[in-house]
């Protein structure tokens, strides 16, 4: 018993070692999911504070093009009133008049923690479930599509960004509507993503917009960007196609959660539709 | 002693608040991401005891993964850091110079042994960041080459930051 705790002192700084290691790596694998709620992240009181503090500051920077883009998102906007509506009534006959009614509900809100540098980018914003965010919604800026809230604080919210290894959203050709997937590619480039799984038949041209797909949780016809290269991977039985993005990421400034209405009632039948067979 | 503690708090909180409100903001050709604030324990004195010396690495870990919403990375990279340390502070240093050498600062220790000791220990640390942050085999490329250069910046950084703090008195 003498030798081994002689053993265990001389030796000290590798037991210390393993005892740190192990438990950081415990809390490593644990929490970095986001499954679980967790108090170390961007969202508790200290640290949401100061990095809201910081952007105070940073915001008087970019007030000029914050504004242009927000003058330019108005004018597109009341092109579209419509488009983010959802048509109520089921006629026989034609009726030019159609009653519609609110299916997508937007949320503004302030970036105030943002990185595109890493392996896997998270945003934080300064709205949380008290103005009615929960886990799961989508989240565009006015240039395009820019991930989905992952993590929902009191006053704060973490979205994973486009620019994540998990990330991927239903997306289509504008012109063809051939549907395909966009995920962040191994080029770590912020600007570029990829457009895969897309049918062989189509015939995608470079410049093409990519838009959101009706199977997404966005609203279809958001932007994401435009083709920027046909072939950047050969090989395979589907089309690969590189997208340049729409949203500039590192310049994130405010965006908009999108409260789908329908998201319960179609979670609710999805479910119900699996338990029947 | 207690002169020791306070610059060492301060340091501290300024090393944290650089990393997370500049450095962060910084990355060359998105390849190339300093970390600076591994300086708080390459700094820390010889004579730290042990158990303090991997608790205060673990809090400076936790608290960077705190801003950077990476729970646990930064931390399990720190205390590795601190045990290279350890060992690289046992293999080279002679246990008698202790008392006149009380923290492995560039003006202290000259400019050969600090370089060889920022360089393996950042070598280290980020080898092991980068790799726990992917953990996939398919990047590797990639993640090598941040890791290479990211280690570069980081050490140009620690330099020029013991060149600035250089007091030429200490040396003897």
């Amino acid at each position: 018993m003498r030798n081994l705790l002689i053993f265990i002192t001389k030796y000290n700084a590798f037991f210390l070692f393993l005892i740190f290691e192990i438990s950081s790596l415990i809390i490593y694998v644990k929490y970095n999911s986001f499954q679980k709620a967790s108090f170390i992240n961007s969202t508790n009181e200290v640290t949401g504070n100061l990095y809201a503090r910081a952007d105070e500051l940073k915001s008087y920077l970019t007030l000029k093009e914050v504004n242009d883009s927000l003058a330019q998102a108005n004018a597109r906007l009341r092109n579209q009133l419509r488009s983010s509506q959802y048509a109520d009534t089921v006629t026989k006959k034609q009726v030019t008049d159609t009653v519609y009614k609110q299916q997508y509900e937007y949320i503004v809100a302030k970036v105030i923690n943002n990185s595109v540098n890493k392996r896997n980018n998270y945003l934080t914003i300064s709205r949380g479930s008290d103005n009615g965010i929960a886990k799961g919604m989508g989240v565009i800026s006015d240039k395009g599509i820019v991930g989905k809230v992952v993590f929902v604080g009191k006053h704060m919210a973490i979205i994973q960004s486009l620019l994540h290894k998990d990330s991927r959203f239903s997306a289509m050709l504008a012109d063809n509507k051939e549907i395909g997937y966009l995920e962040w590619g191994d080029s770590m480039d912020p600007d570029k993503a990829l457009l895969v799984d897309v049918s062989n038949n189509a015939q995608p041209k470079l410049g093409e917009l990519v838009v959101s797909s009706d199977l997404s949780l966005f609203p279809a016809g958001i932007p994401l960007g435009r083709v920027s290269n046909l072939k950047p991977k050969v090989g395979g039985f589907f089309l690969n196609l590189e997208v340049k993005l729409a949203v500039d990421f590192s310049k994130l400034q405010y965006v908009y959660v999108i409260d789908n209405r329908f998201a319960q009632e179609q979670a609710a039948l999805e479910a119900k539709e699996e338990k029947d067979e | 002693m207690s002169r020791v503690l306070i610059i060492n708090f301060i340091r501290f909180i300024i090393l944290v608040f650089l990393q997370v409100f500049l450095l962060k903001n910084i990355s060359l050709y998105n390849v190339s991401t300093p970390f600076l604030y591994i300086l708080f324990i390459l700094l820390l004195p010889f004579e730290t005891p042990n158990l303090l010396l991997f608790a205060l690495a673990f809090i400076l870990g936790l608290t960077i993964d705190a801003f950077y919403d990476t729970p646990g990375l930064h931390a399990a990279a720190c205390v590795l850091l601190a045990f290279v340390r350890v060992l690289f502070i046992s293999i080279t240093v002679q246990k008698e110079g202790f008392d006149n050498e009380p923290e492995p600062t560039l003006s202290i220790m000259g400019f050969r042994w600090f370089f060889t000791y920022a360089f393996t220990l950042t070598l280290f640390h980020h080898f092991f960041l980068f790799n726990l942050e992917v953990f996939r085999f398919s990047e590797i490329q990639y993640t090598l080459s941040r890791f290479l250069f990211s280690s570069i910046f980081t050490v140009f950084l620690i330099i020029l930051s013991g060149l600035l703090f250089f007091r030429k008195k200490e040396r003897k």
